[in-house]
């Protein structure tokens, strides 16, 4: 259709033709329109990837990744990356990661209980505890944010 | 709360006045950039001293934290201390950082043109991220599907393509100093513009484009 329309042009710019014009200007609407869907269609899935990196973190689920193309997990690496750099560079040593504290803190420790086996864990005073599934700990909000976002441990509210 | 922080309350912030601000102050600042950000509909005044700021105080009480007693009850009103106002920071910049990616074109195209008197809403920190943002998702579009159209649909102009910031939208507002003879311009063509005073105090419903140059010099506030 693309290549029609730019024929059909060249005749009417060369033959004078100036009643193929509505055609050239409804075939050109068309593409216009073809283009807006597919370009809208691209950036609503970029906008869907940029969601995922404040969701799940730097590192994708194995599923997710076979379900992006080249070009978009391209993207994604140079997005995480910039945004690495900025909160990087927001002030301090390492700076801050925003990432965290997407909810207001309502207490320092939270009760949870561990969904999958994870292994050893390091708190801060230097002790470590087993995340074994189903096991409960009491450990400090700001350590378990990550891993609830991940799914590895689950928020109980008694 | 702040109050009683063990650390002297000094601060200065950058810039041309070398003004004091305590702890307390700070931390005021600072949730009322939080909340006009949230409210406003356009990217506001970076306000980048008070983070600034802010971080350092952060680092000082994380430091005395780690200096004091163990299992002082202290010691735990301060992380909790701690933690509120790493998320009022975190919430702050968050929002920032999604309006830049929702408006990116119109924000870099303001930053192009000179500024006749008026602050950046842009940190140079910030300015990075926008540019980068745009070349990614610009080289994307390209390779992914610009590239294999007819040379003459190759560009599109995100400029156009992209929505603007509504700064019709109505936004809540609470006066902090008397403000007289605010123009507000018609919204359909019956209506006729009026002058409105407003009452320091007071609240209102307004639309945010009559007082936005009131939320930039902070006489009013959005809640």
């Amino acid at each position: 259709m693309i290549y029609e329309n730019k024929i059909k042009r060249n005749e009417v710019k060369s033959g004078g033709q100036s009643d193929l014009i509505p055609t050239i200007k409804f075939r050109h609407c068309s593409l216009l329109r073809n283009r807006r869907c597919a370009v809208a269609y691209l950036y609503d899935r970029l906008l869907r990837i940029r969601a995922l990196r404040w969701e799940y973190g730097s590192v994708l689920p194995n599923a997710l990744r076979f379900h992006m193309s080249a070009e978009e997990m391209e993207w994604f690496n140079r997005y995480k990356k910039s945004l690495a750099t900025y909160m990087r560079s927001l002030g301090g040593d390492e700076g801050l990661d925003i990432t965290q504290d997407m909810k207001p803190p309502k207490s320092l420790y939270i009760e949870v209980r561990c969904l999958k086996d994870y292994g050893e864990f390091e708190v801060d005073d230097g002790t470590s505890v087993l995340l074994k599934k189903n096991s409960q700990h009491f450990l400090p909000r700001w350590k378990c944010e990550q891993l609830v976002r991940q799914g590895i441990l689950e928020h109980v509210l008694s | 709360m702040t109050e009683e922080l063990d650390l002297t309350g000094q601060d200065s912030d950058a810039g041309s006045e070398e003004v004091v601000l305590t702890p307390a102050e700070l931390i005021e600042r600072l949730e009322q950039a939080w909340m006009n950000e949230k409210f406003a509909p356009e990217l506001l005044e970076s306000k980048s001293e008070i983070v600034e700021c802010v971080m350092e105080q952060l680092d000082h009480m994380e430091e005395n934290l780690r200096r004091a007693k163990k299992g002082d009850l202290k010691v735990s009103i301060h992380r909790m201390e701690m933690e509120r106002i790493r998320y009022v920071l975190s919430s702050y910049l968050r929002c920032r950082l999604m309006k830049i990616e929702k408006f990116f074109p119109h924000i870099l195209e303001k930053e192009k043109t000179p500024h006749e008197g008026e602050l950046s809403s842009l940190s140079p920190e910030e300015l990075v991220f926008a540019k980068q943002y745009m070349a990614n998702t610009e080289t994307y579009l390209k390779n992914v599907a610009l590239k294999h159209m007819p040379p003459n649909l190759q560009t599109v102009d995100l400029l156009r393509s992209v929505p603007k910031p509504d700064l019709d939208s109505y936004v809540f507002l609470r006066v902090k100093e008397r403000q007289e003879n605010i123009l507000v311009e018609p919204e359909t063509d019956e209506q006729r513009d009026y002058v409105i005073d407003l009452e320091e105090g007071s609240q209102h419903l307004i639309r945010y484009k009559t007082i936005a140059p009131l939320v930039a010099s902070g006489a009013v506030q959005l809640i």
